[in-house]
């Protein structure tokens, strides 16, 4: 991917700020999404509930029925690879589709390599719970970052501890003096050069989704507060008693993330959430923001 | 602690908003800034007095669309558009303007033209080059093109301001521009200059962008909040109108 090509990627996840990526697993749901105002869907076989739910390994998905999600809508359609399996990178690529999520959520093939993803030409998106972890992604190519949270679970606490933890580590970064700067990037594992253009920026330097436990117009809302650029909603929607009221209420509060009462206005009637599960209930090899460091 | 959605504290007088419920906003705030012209994001329906023009930014149709109808917004800007309001869409901006759309139903339909959604293809579709647009500057502008829509047709009042291979790329009527592609995504002004001349301002003519302008620029509007943020207050970084070099 050449330089052109990467900034070309990183302006198309700017388009998606302030919207609310979705993820699908058919045609029927992608057409719910893309009706309620979704700004692009996550095509999937099985949401996260459902894959912590079931266990085993989990992997890409169809190919045919990721291309089928891409001839429903015309919203831009993403596609989860293992992280470090660089050959389904290279199938999703193929499929020509939009974006590749390297996500957590699926069994990792490389414990040790994530992908390199300047060899591609289609924009990444990767998942992070620190500064750190963020900046490690975009050395590698990353156009656009998600704070992890715990997906699959219908609870919001991991999400905001991921987005509070790179905002208080971008903050101490933009307040230090230059030279504590090369300290700072050796403890926290970031390139130096992007430890300077965060200093400067004082933000990451590409845009940042909320993901991961987010499952009420309230917990959008929250995270939008807190400084994400957008929200991925995974299992929250169509996990839910009434999916394309819901998809609709988590737009409606996304947009107008600082308005109270239309914050109020879309959390009114929406019926039984997904069921939540509590993290310290969660076997510790179950939790998924661990994988990928 | 919460982000606060930023008002610069000169916003009084003739302005241009640009709508802010989804999309690239804070690059068109940016560009707006360093012209030298007052402006706002705008959301709320207050929000729409004083609007010497309204640019609808790239984001995603179907999104901003829905959001449009469903809080009345497409009411208030139609009025406001009759009003004497300018309006000027890029990218999926000037899908929710068209007066048609191919396969759909329109939504603003405030210019008489006819687009095709999603014109390319997908992401690795997108591209960028160069072309001249006599109207808008002397010199070849740089263009951003993702996932555009193509302009395949223009009505009678409607001038054509740049053809590519097989569609239009920008047009306007007297009141009314759009450009499928994004000149907010490039270190040009040229277009938000031609724009806020057609919305009755007087922007600097100098071009100051090139020397200080990457594609992060319009971050430092968009920072990550510091303690001291509050309603009203403009984020670190950010600076009042007119005092870049």
């Amino acid at each position: 991917m050449d330089a052109k090509r990467y900034e070309l990627n990183v302006q198309l996840a700017q388009m998606l700020k302030g919207g609310v990526i979705m993820d699908v697993t058919n045609v029927e749901q992608a057409k719910i999404a893309e009706e309620a105002g979704a700004v692009a869907v996550m095509a999937l076989e099985r949401v996260p509930a459902d894959i912590r739910r079931d266990g085993g390994v989990a992997r890409m998905s169809d190919p045919a029925m990721i291309a089928e999600i891409k001839k429903a809508v015309s919203i831009p359609v993403m596609a989860k690879a293992r992280i470090g399996h660089f050959v389904e990178a290279q199938i999703i690529e193929a499929l020509k589709i939009d974006y590749i999520d390297e996500s957590e959520v699926l069994t990792p093939a490389d414990e040790e390599c994530h992908i390199d993803k300047t060899r591609f030409s289609i924009p990444f998106v990767c998942g992070a719970r620190n500064l750190g972890e963020a900046l490690r992604r975009i050395a590698e190519g990353a156009a656009m970052i998600r704070t992890k949270g715990e997906a699959g679970t219908g609870n919001v606490v991991e999400a905001v501890r991921h987005m509070r933890t790179m905002n208080r580590e971008i903050r101490q970064l933009a307040n230090m003096p230059v030279e504590e700067v090369t300290g700072f990037a050796k403890v926290n594992g970031i390139p130096y050069e992007l430890a300077l253009k965060v200093k400067e920026l004082g933000r990451l330097p590409v845009v940042n989704f909320a993901a991961g436990g987010i499952a009420t117009p309230a917990d959008a809302a929250l995270m939008m507060q807190l400084g994400c650029d957008g929200v991925f909603v995974g299992s929250g929607i169509f996990k839910s008693a009434t999916p394309a009221t819901r998809a609709r209420a988590i737009v409606k509060a996304t947009a107008y993330f600082n308005d109270p009462v239309k914050v109020l206005d879309a959390s009114m009637a929406l019926g039984e959430a997904m069921p939540g599960l509590e993290i310290a209930a969660i076997p510790k090899e179950q939790l998924l923001a661990g994988r990928g460091w | 602690m919460s982000r606060a959605e930023w008002k610069p504290p000169n916003a009084t007088g003739k302005k241009i908003g640009v709508l802010n419920l989804q999309g690239d906003v804070y690059e068109h705030l940016d560009h707006l800034e360093r012209l030298n012209v007052a402006f706002m994001p705008v959301k709320q329906v207050e929000d729409f007095e004083d609007l010497a023009g309204l640019i609808l930014p790239g984001g995603e149709s179907t999104c901003l669309a829905r959001l449009l109808r469903i809080f009345g917004i497409d009411k208030i800007i139609i009025r406001k558009f009759h009003e004497g309001m300018k309006l000027w869409g890029t990218c999926a901006g000037a899908i929710l303007l068209a007066k048609s759309l191919m396969g759909e139903a329109p939504h603003l339909g405030l210019i008489d033209i006819e687009v095709e959604r999603n014109g390319f293809g997908s992401q690795l579709d997108s591209f960028t080059c160069e072309a001249s647009v006599p109207r808008v500057a002397s010199k070849p502008i740089p263009l951003t093109f993702i996932r555009a829509p193509k302009i395949i047709s223009v009505g009678e009042r409607v001038n054509v301001l740049l053809r590519m291979e097989d569609f239009i790329a920008a047009a306007e009527s007297p009141d009314v521009l759009v450009t499928v592609f994004h000149p907010e995504l490039t270190p040009s002004l040229d277009f938000h200059r031609y724009f806020a001349r057609k919305c009755g301002l007087q922007p600097d003519v100098g071009n100051k962008i090139t020397t200080v302008w990457d594609r992060t620029s319009w971050m430092r509007l968009a920072r990550i909040t510091a303690n001291d943020e509050r309603d009203g207050t403009p984020p670190r970084g950010s600076v009042t109108t007119g005092d870049r070099s």
